[in-house]
């Protein structure tokens, strides 16, 4: 029997190629909202923001359409999660504690976009905000923010 | 005071009108419904899992699941079938959820102000006193006028359903 790749090995190789897209191909929820990632050019060498392309299993509301207020805040929990795996030394994926999220606009149904921020980290505690666009990327759809403990 | 009867109809229709939406995705269910308040349930399904080595279940699908509810559960404490949306929602994670079981959430609309509806959900799986998490999530009400064309919209679809 063929031993399949544990996550810590994922996130590893994730980290030494600078390629998250591992991770989100190896979690089954990441690829269920169908979540992708792309290193926007900058000056520190690239800014990590993540794409929601718009697909129907991510709707709740179909005669706007708009997007469900949980699969936005799910796409968001789930950037903030690979962006701490991307710019961190761990290994073991990160411990939600709390998140909240603001939502400020109706999300519709395209493309939506997500970039993260570290606020803090200390030696347990990780806290992120994260902020979600769609075609205006200085009017947010949502904001939030998460605890995380890492190891 | 919400009907509940036709309540229950909305739930089946929100859940079940579009094929292969976020509800069908999740393939979340209501269990039950009364005025102000509402439990649902969230079966495991491989396709939610945020962890592959444990099998445990992403956050996010946990705030889908308890956003539904308490979405719910402000519409169950109005008069009319009013759509509301959310506003903030904040989710306290207090343990992983065991894989292979499903969770169940309870929320009710604890206020019900002019302009806000406020709720509080409880996610767990075989104890509601251990909770998996737990969450507040605030409502904006619509205004008077668009809740009851919303109602009288919504309601001819509500006709063919069981």
């Amino acid at each position: 029997m063929s031993k399949t790749t544990g996550i810590a090995e994922i996130i590893q190789q994730a980290q030494s190629a600078s390629s998250p897209e591992l991770i989100i191909d190896a979690v089954p929820y990441a690829r269920l909202l169908g979540m992708r990632s792309v290193y926007e050019p900058d000056d520190a060498g690239g800014a990590l923001i993540f794409h929601l392309p718009p697909k129907k299993s991510n709707v709740g509301n179909p005669t706007l359409p708009a997007l469900h207020g949980g699969a936005i805040g799910g796409f968001m929990e789930m950037a903030a999660t690979i962006h701490v795996l991307m710019s961190m030394d761990v290994v073991k994926v990160p411990r939600v504690v709390d998140f909240s999220i603001d939502y400020v606009r109706a999300g519709r149904y395209e493309d939506t976009w997500a970039s993260c921020s570290v606020v803090r980290q200390g030696n347990k505690l990780v806290n992120v905000a994260i902020q979600t666009w769609q075609q205006d990327r200085d009017a947010s759809i949502a904001t939030a923010r998460a605890h995380f403990l890492i190891e | 005071m919400a009907d509940i009867e036709k309540l229950r109809k909305l739930c089946k229709l929100m859940v079940s009108a579009n094929p292969g939406d976020h509800f069908h995705a999740l393939d979340m269910r209501f269990t039950r419904l009364e005025e102000g308040k509402v439990l649902a349930e969230l079966p495991y399904s491989e396709s939610i899992v945020g962890n592959p080595e444990t099998g445990v279940i992403h956050g996010g699908a946990l705030t889908a699941l308890l956003d539904t509810c308490s979405g719910f559960a402000a519409i169950s404490a109005l008069d009319d079938l009013a759509i509301c949306p959310t506003m903030d929602l904040r989710v306290d994670y207090m343990r992983a959820a065991e894989p292979h079981k499903p969770v169940f959430a309870s929320a009710e609309a604890y206020r019900v102000t002019r302009q806000v509806v406020f709720c509080r959900g409880v996610a767990y799986q075989d104890d509601i006193n251990n909770p998996v998490a737990h969450c507040v999530a605030n409502f904006i009400r619509l205004d008077p006028e668009v809740s009851a064309q919303m109602t009288q919209m919504i309601e001819p679809f509500l006709e063919g359903i069981e």
